[in-house]
């Protein structure tokens, strides 16, 4: 387990599944619904987090007591990170948000420079609003822009125009917020890369600190999915117009100051995004609401998806049967689990993997465990493989950090694939 | 004991086969007579008893022969004793087919009395008749609404010239008429011929190998009487066994008895280990008193066709190797010897009697010996003459002598018939000239039905030949076959070139004409084959050095998800395990990651035409 200040650092994931209407390539778990529905989901919500935090300390507690050399420090877990995702989450008043957010702080204690996220609607948010959730105690918000183009828009079955976007990031500025993100989608139907930089163009020109730039995704299911099947969109674009859109946002974003850092992700310097970060690098999250995903310990699993049940199992859950109510898909992460996630999710981040971390946390080195699959990739240019020097290190300071090339980053499923044990 | 007794048991023996056509319902026949004669009640018959593996209850084919005593007490009051021997109905296996009839004394046809005489139907009755077997046809389905009983009758007696007109019409399927053929068997099969007071004379017409019994020889006895102890001597060979145990067929089972005795039909034992010691077509005989004569054999089947059979795991080569020689065992007609390629590493060059027997037996690998097994391109035997006189069996086109030493070089033929109904007679001699056939002769059967002669190379029609036959006809057609001889054929070497080295596993020969397109075809079939790799790769066909085709599979471009964040962990992480699985069904040649499956599927070109 990383340590940070004596206490074990947790994320928190809170989901919120409700939005005012399904975006058509939206496969994820949300729909519409009432007011009260909303206001009673935040009521389990609060409920939930009361008694998974005290799961989370006791479990704490308990690893300290069991561990004899255990620093006198330790005082248990923290959490340094909070993002609330969705659905829409800015469909909450900030009287809900406010709410969440007094709950999780009355729980578990929550480090003064912890990251809090919220994901925002265009088209959801007046300024008041805005300064309300930043009242809460929410510092970054993830405005879910994804196209300045108003067709593009449309397509996609978003609820908002371009102008609103950008009203809702000028909003949110003069609400005081300093670390914003804004999403934004290529590979979208009849986009090419002249609306795709104009997108871009459009989303410098505000300034923010951070963007992800997600290549669409065509999801089973989804009513994109059965209108590009039906022919009753514009063609998807091209491979080579969408590698050519994909390798333009990298050296466009990366010319206005923005770093690739991940497959999808761009910061200035210092804004990467240290919730998301968490989950390529092994942190432990604990996910609170309908369906969402946890990794705490050696366990991976997954809250009821279905409302009902949500509801049963926040109501019967009490300080003996928190796990055992909540718990759905419990997988236990075995060495070997672990060591290929530490791969095939470090590999996802731009500066990779030291391969000193990996030693440290599993007593092999990534020679030991990967060496054939490392020498072929490094023969077919899909990774490097390059020292850096760890400062204050007890041997001979030197480390080497593994990560994907440019084409290894276009091909990364083919590269992560041959790092399952 | 006395001779009346033996002679008594002999004429009330009657031994037969059934043989059809495939699907006209020789195996539901051979269940409904085995029931209807008190052998099992329905509730214990599982159906096609006599289809006892696995793959035939699959595949609705008869690939082993089986045999079954029945007790049958007739109209006249008699107990008759039966001996069904049921026959593979696939051209593969004529061979089988053969040997079955030697131990037979008649066959009931069956005609399917919607579909009437069909290629194999005819075949199936020539080489009865070649056996000399008292031949009645039954019409069988004539509960369907499209059977046409009458129609079919006269077809028999004008196509096959044999008397139908009181022929049972049956329905195997509904239990319809079947005591009218029992009752035909009585009196239409002659009861055998032979003296047991003569010296023993029996013929092996099939062995199995039994892990505790040793091999478990079937025989028909011609002459004398075979019992426990006795000391027996295989003429052929001229080993000598002691019987151990000697018996008839029961339903899927074997039934120990006293004696055979002349006309009769079952097993015996004698500890023989190696089933070389029993060859099918031998004549067993008493050691110490022997037949002056043994009975005409038969000939050994040739292996038609050679593939490589590699493991895709190589260190499962041992266990490949157990495996072959374990179904060889049960199947002399199976050749194999070590081979090594340079694309595929250690496996073995097989020879099968046709394609239908080299699918069955790659089945029966990867199933009843959980092998994962990568074939080449399966080719014929051809024969290449040198310039130095001498003359090679060639069937592995790696081992094809540099072209300067080659003289020349024949390849088989066969005359192969194909029944079809008149209005895809236009496809299909289309198909038979693509194919190289020589046109001989159209024999119409009736107005709308015509069985068409052609001369056709053997390695045209190994590959996909049949399947093209039932696409172009709509299931229609149906095909027969027979090894006609060699012909002198101007062949060439194709070689298949990925990513600029040449594969020889996927090397084939093919006719000069011909050659041009088939590189082509190959190269554009590899490529849809051949998934995306991290450079582009191009595949050619070459001739000679002379690149005749070429197509290129792009690299791979974009493969990437774009979004990964707690949620999607689990999700993911099961799209890399499938596509690592997907890795594991490729075999690495020079540095490109070709799947196993294309090295079978680039030689199906014709499908779906």
């Amino acid at each position: 387990m990383s340590e940070y200040m004596g206490v074990r650092p947790v994320s928190l994931y809170l989901h919120f599944p409700f939005c005012e209407r399904k975006c058509r390539y939206c496969d994820f778990l949300s729909g519409p619904a009432g007011e009260k529905t909303r206001e009673e989901y935040i009521d389990l919500l609060c409920r939930e987090i009361e008694l998974r935090a005290r799961e989370i300390r006791r479990a704490a507690d308990g690893s300290q007591q069991a561990d004899a050399c255990s620093s006198p420090a330790q005082s248990g877990a923290a959490v340094d990170s909070v993002f609330i995702g969705g659905g829409t989450p800015s469909l909450m008043t900030p009287a809900q948000a406010a709410r969440v957010m007094e709950t999780i702080r009355s729980c578990i204690p929550v480090l003064p420079d912890a990251e809090i996220s919220m994901e925002v609607n265009p088209g959801t948010v007046s300024p008041e609003k805005l300064r309300g959730f930043k009242a809460a105690g929410i510092g970054r918000l993830s405005i879910g822009v994804q196209s300045f183009d108003d067709s593009e828009l449309r397509l996609l079955g978003r609820i908002h125009t371009s102008a609103e976007a950008r009203e809702t990031f000028l909003a949110a500025r003069e609400a005081g917020f300093a670390n914003i993100n804004l999403d934004l989608m290529s590979a979208l139907p009849g986009q090419n890369i002249e609306t795709w930089s104009h997108t871009l163009e459009e989303a410098v020109s505000l300034g923010p600190e951070h963007i992800s730039a997600y290549s669409l995704i065509i999801e089973d299911g989804t009513p994109l999915a059965s209108l590009l099947d039906a022919g009753k969109l514009p063609d998807l674009p091209s491979e080579e117009e969408d590698r050519r859109m994909y390798h333009f946002t990298k050296q466009f974003l990366a010319s206005k100051g923005y770093r690739r850092y991940e497959i999808s992700n761009y910061a200035k310097k210092g804004y990467e995004c240290r919730h998301n970060c968490g989950y390529w690098t092994g942190h432990e999250y604990l996910g609170l609401g309908l369906g969402a995903s946890s990794c705490l310990g050696d366990e991976r699993f997954r809250n009821p998806d279905k409302m009902d049940e949500y509801r049963t199992a926040v109501m019967s859950m009490n300080d003996h049967n928190s796990a055992e109510t909540m718990r759905r898909e419990r997988q236990r992460l075995t060495q070997k689990d672990r060591m290929e996630e530490f791969m095939f999710l470090g590999l996802r981040m731009t500066e990779g993997v030291s391969e000193s971390e990996f030693e440290r946390r599993f007593g092999v080195s990534p020679e030991d465990v990967f060496g054939s699959v490392i020498h072929r990739h490094l023969d077919q240019k899909v990774i490097s493989r390059i020292p850096v020097n760890v400062t204050g290190s007890s041997d001979d300071g030197s480390d080497f950090r593994i990560s994907l090339t440019e084409y290894g980053l276009d091909v990364a499923n083919y590269v992560m694939a041959d790092y399952l044990l | 004991m006395a001779s009346n007794h033996y002679d008594n048991i002999r004429e009330r023996t009657r031994n037969f086969c059934i043989v059809a056509h495939i699907d006209h319902g020789k195996s539901t026949l051979a269940d409904r007579m085995i029931e209807r004669t008190g052998l099992l009640t329905s509730r214990e018959m599982q159906d096609q008893v006599l289809d006892n593996m696995e793959l035939e209850r699959e595949r609705g084919i008869t690939i082993k022969s089986q045999a079954v005593r029945l007790v049958y007490k007739a109209k006249d009051g008699v107990e008759y004793i039966f001996n069904l021997i049921d026959t593979p109905g696939h051209v593969d296996f004529n061979y089988e087919v053969s040997r079955s009839l030697a131990a037979c004394d008649g066959a009931i046809l069956v005609v399917d009395a919607t579909q009437g005489i069909q290629a194999q139907t005819l075949a199936n009755v020539y080489l009865a008749l070649e056996h000399d077997l008292d031949v009645f046809p039954v019409i069988n389905k004539i509960d369907l609404p499209s059977a046409m009983p009458e129609e079919v009758r006269h077809e028999i007696e004008d196509v096959i010239g044999i008397e139908a007109e009181d022929a049972p019409l049956i329905s195997a399927k509904q239990g319809i008429g079947i005591e009218d053929v029992l009752e035909a068997v009585v009196e239409k099969i002659p009861a055998p011929e032979g003296n047991a007071e003569e010296p023993l004379k029996a013929l092996i017409f099939d062995s199995l190998y039994d892990s505790y019994r040793g091999v478990i020889v079937f025989c028909r006895i011609r002459d004398g009487v075979i019992k426990k102890g006795m000391q027996v001597r295989m003429m052929a060979t001229g080993a000598v066994v002691e019987v151990v145990e000697v018996g008839y067929f029961g339903p899927g089972q074997f039934i120990p008895c006293d004696e055979l005795a002349a006309g009769q039909v079952g097993y015996f034992t004698a500890s023989i280990k190696n089933i070389k010691d029993a060859r099918v077509g031998d004549t067993v005989t008493e050691h110490t008193r022997p037949c002056a004569e043994p009975l005409p054999g038969y000939k050994r089947a040739q292996p038609m066709v050679y593939c490589g059979l590699y493991p895709a795991d190589s260190a499962k080569y041992p266990d490949l190797r157990d495996a072959l020689e374990k179904l060889q065992l049960n199947d002399a007609s199976l050749f194999f010897e070590p081979e090594t390629s340079l694309a595929l590493g250690f496996g073995f060059r097989c020879g099968f009697l046709g394609l239908l027997h080299m699918e069955v037996i790659l089945e029966r690998l990867e199933r009843e010996y959980d092998l994962d097994l990568i074939s080449t391109a399966p080719g014929v035997v051809y024969k290449v003459y040198k310039t130095d006189g001498t003359m090679i069996e060639l069937t592995n086109p790696s081992n094809l002598p540099d072209p300067a030493k080659i003289e020349h070089m024949e390849e088989p033929i066969v005359s192969a018939e194909i029944m079809v109904t008149t209005e895809f007679i236009g496809p299909i001699m289309q198909l038979c000239q693509e194919r190289r056939g020589r046109y001989l002769d159209t024999e119409y059967i009736e107005a709308t039905r015509a069985v068409l002669k052609y001369e056709l190379p053997l390695n045209e029609i190994i590959y996909d030949f049949f399947d093209a036959l039932k696409s172009r006809s709509r299931g229609y057609a149906s095909f027969d076959y027979d090894l006609k001889g060699y012909e002198t054929s101007e062949l060439v070497k194709m070689d298949i070139l990925v990513n600029k080295e040449p594969v020889d596993a996927l090397s084939f020969i093919v006719h000069a004409a011909g050659a041009y397109e088939r590189g082509r075809k190959m190269c554009e079939k590899l490529k849809e084959e051949i998934p995306r790799q991290l450079f582009d790769v191009p595949i050619q066909a070459a001739v000679g050095g002379r690149i005749i085709a070429r197509e290129t599979v792009r690299q791979l471009r974009k493969d990437v998800l774009a979004k990964c964040y707690g949620g999607d962990i689990s999700r993911k992480k099961k799209l890399l395990e499938k596509q690592k699985e997907g890795k594991k069904r490729m075999q690495i040649v020079g540095n490109v990651e070709i799947p196993k499956e294309a090295f079978m599927n680039v030689l199906k070109l014709d499908a779906g035409n």
